[in-house]
């Protein structure tokens, strides 16, 4: 006890701490109840004032822009004679390379709120905590499919108006609204399922790694599974892997046993429902 | 109001907080006090709903935290300042947190001016400072205007301004008839702050009540009473007949008595009655400081230990005196005397006080390197300054015995002639 300590407390009169009943406080501001609605606000602001969003989407714009033009302004420029293929095709690339992107910022959006902490003020701000889940997957989504959809769409037009000429195929309706609002649809679900296992992994580096795996592992697997008694094995990854299936809505379907027309999309969104479910549960359960 | 029943909560095998009961009552700053690892933080989170607890439940208001009805208008609450994400800007932080409480947006602006980082609304608060971190929590506290606030370690980093700052904050909140829960391993500052006290160790409550009734149920109030160096007789008279009229009386190492449960005119008079002259008759009392350490001792997980460096050192040369180390680091374990009915626990200084870590080795039994043959050691080179310091010290006070008096300067010389009598 080299130092001395303040005498202070003794003199300190002790408050009349078992104040009167019904002296609590209430505030002038007026208290609203809170729904669905405020939530999905609140994330709005949170994923437009983070630059990480801007940065990824970003990216994935200038890659599916990029990549598609640039085939685009090849297959023209090459004189090559497309003999009836669709154009449209030459969007694929663009989409499998920016993909990854939409798997950071949908890991991002749930895992980084647990990295920094903020998920305990989001929830202590709003303890209803599937509003909080679901508010991030609506915005996420929204924002996700919007911003495909419009990338893919002049990604497609201009392909089309380049490779005018040089002997394409007019793509079809239907070929028009896979290549845009199905593939849309899709990146936008892939996203949210990168969203979801955020949500369960809590770590951005783990859940990043995990979505790239889930995206790339099964084909690289496939391509290197020479053995005769695999080949079952090796032709149900190849068909159901992730750029596989993107290939389908550009109509790079691999075969019979392979998922075609708007196959992919349930498949993903029977992913999606599952990864909900189990977010939720562990969600309500775990501590924070 | 907030009421905790039987609250518990189990991570694997640790028990963080077990069978916690306690009130907090509007109106009030309710100081909520523990060492590092008692459970603090873990209650406040379950008091939250972050945290599920094992059993037991803790209300608000009557409800469960995650049953209460936009929770932000009737809760607000500074976990750690941290809990932000870096990259975005105050402003924007503390608005996403108002819309999802339905909060206007005007009220955003209020708050960045209550805690003053109106200047720096727009900054991502990954730049912020740990004080300027601490403010951003207090604001989005404030925020929604509740009336149960709950503060963790508010004045962690803040400036000597924030500190003032917070502590009228709080008392002003609680004026207001709101309830207000802070959490703090200071007691000094929850000494200038709180009304009432709750205080836990190892997860459990140790004390719950108002600072005036944990003062007067922990502190000892003493008198120390010092007669004539000069003739040691007078001491031991005086000694017994304070012991006669039914005080306790314990020697203080450096020749003091400290005397309990007789006022100062009764000790007087005493001594006048055995004609004995006094040359200090003085009244103390311990600090809340104190007697929270005292209460707490028991239930430290994490104790500092002194810095032994062994095997480091060079060994001294013979006769030589380690250098004295500095008074008050290192040794934890003393604290104010106990309250009067447990006086007998404490024995007086048998003799020499027992040789601390550095006390000095007896020629004879020096260590087994020769005196003279210098080690090789990273160390050494200081080494050589340390048996020319004038000031040779005495053993220092092991931390295990209770009774030693505090690092007085008196003491120092007196034992000093002992101690190097021993050594030579």
């Amino acid at each position: 006890m080299s130092t001395p300590h303040p005498q202070l407390a003794p003199q300190q009169p002790a408050a009349p701490w078992q104040g009167a009943p019904g002296t609590s406080y209430t505030s002038p501001i007026p208290v609203v109840r809170t729904h669905l609605g405020h939530a999905i606000v609140s994330e709005w602001t949170k994923i437009k004032s983070v630059r990480s969003t801007m940065w990824t989407l970003g990216v994935f714009v200038f890659l599916l822009l990029g990549l598609g033009l640039l085939f685009a302004v090849i297959a023209a420029s090459a004189d090559m004679n497309l003999e009836g293929e669709s154009p449209l095709g030459l969007g694929l690339f663009g989409v499998m390379l920016g993909s990854v992107c939409l798997i950071t910022l949908g890991v991002l959006t749930t895992a980084s709120e647990y990295g920094t902490g903020m998920i305990r003020t989001t929830l202590t701000a709003c303890p209803s905590r599937s509003r909080v889940l679901v508010a991030k997957a609506i915005v996420f989504f929204a924002l996700a499919f919007t911003i495909t959809l419009v990338t893919t769409s002049l990604v497609a037009f201009l392909q089309v108006a380049i490779l005018e000429g040089s002997n394409a195929a007019d793509p079809s309706g239907e070929e028009w609204l896979k290549a845009t609002v199905g593939v849309s649809l899709f990146l936008a679900l892939f996203g949210l399922l990168s969203l979801l296992i955020g949500s369960l992994i809590r770590h951005s580096a783990g859940a990043i790694t995990i979505m790239l795996g889930v995206f790339l592992a099964p084909l690289v697997i496939a391509i290197f599974m020479f053995a005769e008694s695999l080949r079952d094995v090796q032709e149900f990854l190849l068909n159901y892997s992730i750029p596989s299936q993107l290939g389908v809505f550009y109509g790079a379907e691999l075969g019979a046993s392979a998922p075609s027309g708007w196959d992919p999309l349930w498949i993903m969104l029977g992913l999606v429902a599952a990864a909900f479910a189990g977010a939720f549960a562990v969600l309500e359960k775990r501590d924070v | 109001m907030i009421e905790a029943v039987g609250l518990t909560k189990r991570y694997g095998a640790k028990t963080a907080v077990y069978n916690l009961s306690f009130q907090v009552r509007p109106g009030a700053v309710t100081g909520f006090l523990g060492p590092n690892g008692s459970g603090k933080s873990t209650t406040m989170r379950m008091i939250l709903g972050l945290d599920n607890p094992t059993s037991g439940q803790v209300t608000i208001g009557g409800y469960p935290y995650r049953k209460l009805p936009n929770a932000a208008r009737q809760v607000g609450a500074l976990l750690d300042a941290k809990a932000v994400h870096g990259g975005r800007s105050a402003r924007s932080h503390l608005l996403s947190l108002a819309q999802l409480s339905g909060i206007p947006a005007r009220r955003v602006d209020e708050v960045l001016g209550v805690v003053g980082l109106q200047d720096v609304a727009k900054k991502r608060s990954k730049g912020f400072s740990l004080g300027m971190g601490q403010r951003l929590g207090i604001a989005a506290a404030l925020l929604g205007d509740p009336q149960v606030l709950l503060f963790d370690e508010p004045v962690n980093g803040l400036d000597p301004e924030g500190i003032l700052w917070v502590r009228n904050l709080m008392k002003a909140l609680a004026a207001e008839g709101r309830t207000v829960f802070v959490s703090s391993h200071l007691m000094s500052e929850m000494a200038l702050t709180a009304d009432h006290l709750i205080v836990i160790g190892r997860g459990q409550l140790l004390s719950d009540m108002s600072v005036k009734d944990f003062i007067s149920a922990n502190s000892a109030d003493f008198a120390r009473v010092r007669t004539p160096d000069t003739e040691p007789q007078l001491r031991e008279k005086l000694t017994s007949a304070l012991t006669e009229a039914g005080g306790q009386v314990l020697p203080e190492q450096d020749g003091a008595l400290r005397v309990m449960g007789l006022p100062l005119p009764r000790i007087s008079d005493l001594a006048h009655d055995v004609d004995v002259r006094l040359w200090e008759l003085s009244p103390h009392q311990a600090s809340l400081e104190e007697a929270y350490m005292r209460m707490t001792q028991g239930a430290v997980d994490y104790r500092s230990t002194i810095d032994q460096k062994a095997g480091l050192q060079q060994p001294l040369p013979p006769g030589a005196q380690p250098p004295m180390p500095v008074p008050g680091q290192g040794q934890p374990g003393w604290y104010a005397p106990p309250a009067p009915q447990q006086g007998g626990q404490f024995a007086p200084p048998q003799g020499q006080p027992p040789a601390g870590p550095y006390g000095a080795p007896a020629p004879g039994a020096a260590p087994a390197p020769a005196p003279g043959a210098p080690q090789p050691n990273p160390y050494a080179q200081a080494a050589p300054q340390a048996p020319a310091q004038p000031v040779a010290t005495p053993a220092a006070p092991a931390p295990a015995q209770p009774a030693a008096a505090p690092a007085a300067p008196a003491a120092a010389p007196a034992a000093d002639l002992t101690k190097s009598e021993d050594a030579r």
